[in-house]
């Protein structure tokens, strides 16, 4: 009888879910919680997203809920600023993060900074999201990162999910929050499944804006990255196990409010700080890291100067070689962890 | 843009509203111009564009702004109804812009007035228009074409106003001004803690954390400071 399997009767537990049907779900649960929630951008009905991420939602929803628009970011950008300056809470899609630069008046000027030039009358509750970064093969106007770009201006909240939880619960906290927010997610991680909890499924799940993750916990050194290069970190951890190195693995999950608390804590611990990101090096997210560790306690604690793993400093080339070693691999990684540590 | 976002706004909610949005005819040859006339018409948004053309942007004098026909010509392209006013005629301008508001919230459709008028004045405190335009074409705008001067004329000769209550109304007014000047000098300024509001709805930690400074700071060397101006 003990070899019998028998018929699950509880709810299942975790299931594989890709970041695509994650943003999905987390789409048609806040557009479903609140009337005021709606998806405008290129090709975001008819033809499901131009990435898929909004597959099914025009049939659901309707033209007044899922909005094709011109090929105009400055106009879309501006028209979702104004609809939410009302009283609807737009999600306004950029087909990739390279195309708001063409609508980076509304983002900044019109959205991030609209409350505090009206004394708090005006809220601005609009999320702007899309692919950040790099993809396979796209060339140099394809494939910038923004984190440094948007985590720059006061006013604007930004976030960078890694994981399917981080980004089902990261959109839906950015639907819900009533200031302007910017969500950076990765093209190459649309079609990456990843585990997700029982309470992850859940229609109220929510990872919290200003909040870093323990990816994996580790005593010898901090690794922090957000969105992609997480996963490079991770595989990178596995790696340095084996000759004897526990990796401490934080995912940032939110640029702006940097949750540097929890990187002080971790550096408290092991000493030594290695930072990742796929963006320049110039004015980037580690360096923003570096700078705060050294101004707060944590800096007592380091052994060692904190080191930085970025991309390279070049528009990002078209030959595929080139591409791949313009971004940090998992051997870059374990170089820079080895250099901290000096072994 | 915006504008019209907020026109798209006001039609989902029916609220039987419009919006307005003046700009100047150089504003019209920014990128989004474009793309808010055209979001207008496709979205059918209850929106009165109104531009105001006043002949120059800064120094820049319409002729090297645009070769077409004004702003009010580009409207049909994009399927604005569109009308050109006398923007010095008071009367008229009010009438285009009551019907353009009634018809935008009845149909759902956007409008656009171009109004032409003149900048008599410079265009800001650090501009000086005698660097590129003449005094005597100023001056011609400033007697001869005047919508103050104008709508007084037409007052004085409907025999609805006279020379004695001008001067009477000039008086008062300035009082009222000079007297609100000085109420609002008497003001004490804003209090500090309002430095670090509104970056955000609800205030970050951090800024926070610097607000407690500053109170602490102000609590132990507050006497340093010329506090008695500000509100507490």
């Amino acid at each position: 009888l003990q070899q019998r399997r028998g018929l699950r009767l509880s709810a299942p537990a975790a299931i594989q879910v890709t970041v695509r049907d994650a943003l999905n779900q987390a789409l048609d649960e806040e557009l479903e919680r609140d009337e005021r929630v709606f998806l405008l951008g290129e090709e975001v009905a008819q033809y499901d997203g131009a990435y898929k991420i909004s597959r099914g939602l025009w049939k659901k929803y309707g033209d007044k809920r899922i909005i094709d628009t011109p090929i105009s970011e400055m106009g879309f950008a501006g028209i979702a600023v104004g609809a939410a300056m009302v009283w609807l809470r737009p999600v306004c899609e950029f087909m990739t993060f390279n195309f708001s630069m063409q609508a980076i008046d509304q983002v900044i000027n019109s959205a991030a900074k609209s409350c505090y030039m009206s004394g708090g009358s005006i809220s601005v509750p609009i999320v702007f999201r899309g692919p950040n970064g790099a993809a396979a093969g796209v060339a140099a106007q394809h494939s910038q990162c923004f984190a440094a770009w948007y985590g720059h201006c006061p006013g604007l909240k930004v976030v960078s999910p890694w994981s399917s939880e981080d980004a089902k619960g990261l959109l839906k906290a950015s639907i819900r929050d009533d200031n302007p927010v910017v969500m950076l997610e990765s093209e190459l991680l649309y079609g990456v499944p990843f585990e997700m909890s029982e309470q992850a499924q859940s229609k109220d799940f929510v990872v919290p804006i200003g909040k870093a993750k323990i990816e994996r916990q580790g005593t010898h050194v901090t690794l922090v990255a957000h969105s992609r290069p997480v996963g490079h970190c991770m595989e990178a951890a596995t790696v340095l196990s084996k000759e004897g190195v526990e990796c401490e693995v934080i995912n940032l999950r939110t640029i702006r409010p940097m949750d540097i608390e929890a990187v002080e804590a971790s550096v408290v611990k092991t000493n030594h700080l290695v930072t990742v990101e796929g963006g320049w090096p110039q004015f980037g997210v580690g360096a923003e890291i570096c700078a705060r560790i050294m101004e707060g306690p944590a800096f007592n604690y380091l052994d060692a100067p904190a080191v930085r793993v970025t991309g390279a400093d070049v528009p990002m080339p078209y030959a595929k070689i080139l591409e791949d070693n313009s971004l940090p691999q998992v051997k870059d990684i374990v170089f820079a962890v080895k250099k901290a540590l000096n072994i | 843009p915006p504008a019209v976002g907020a026109a798209y706004a006001i039609k989902r909610a029916d609220a039987n509203r419009a919006v307005v949005c003046y700009f100047g005819e150089g504003a019209a040859s920014e990128g989004d111009a474009h793309a808010g006339f055209n979001f207008a018409a496709t979205l059918e948004c209850p929106i009165v564009f109104f531009c105001r053309n006043n002949g120059y942007a800064i120094s820049t004098p319409t002729a090297e702004q645009y070769r077409g026909d004004g702003i009010a010509a580009r409207g049909p392209g994009y399927g604005l109804l569109s009308i050109r006013v006398d923007g010095n005629d008071v009367f008229a301008v009010y009438n285009a812009t009551r019907e353009a508001r009634r018809r935008a919230v009845a149909e759902n459709q956007p409008f656009l007035i171009e109004a032409m008028t003149y900048r008599i004045g410079h265009h800001s405190t650090s501009d000086d228009s005698s660097a590129y335009r003449s005094v005597d074409e100023v001056n011609y705008w400033d007697k001869q074409d005047h919508p103050i001067s104008r709508l007084r004329l037409y007052l004085g000769r409907r025999g609805w106003w006279d020379e004695q209550q001008e001067q009477a109304w000039r008086k008062s007014s300035r009082k009222m001004v000079l007297e609100a000047f000085e109420q609002a000098e008497r003001e004490p300024k804003p209090p500090p803690h309002l430095l670090f509001s509104d970056v955000y709805l609800e205030m970050p930690p951090r800024l926070r954390r610097q607000q407690e400074e500053l109170e602490r700071h102000l609590e132990t060397y507050g006497e340093h400071y010329p506090l008695q101006q500000f509100q507490k």
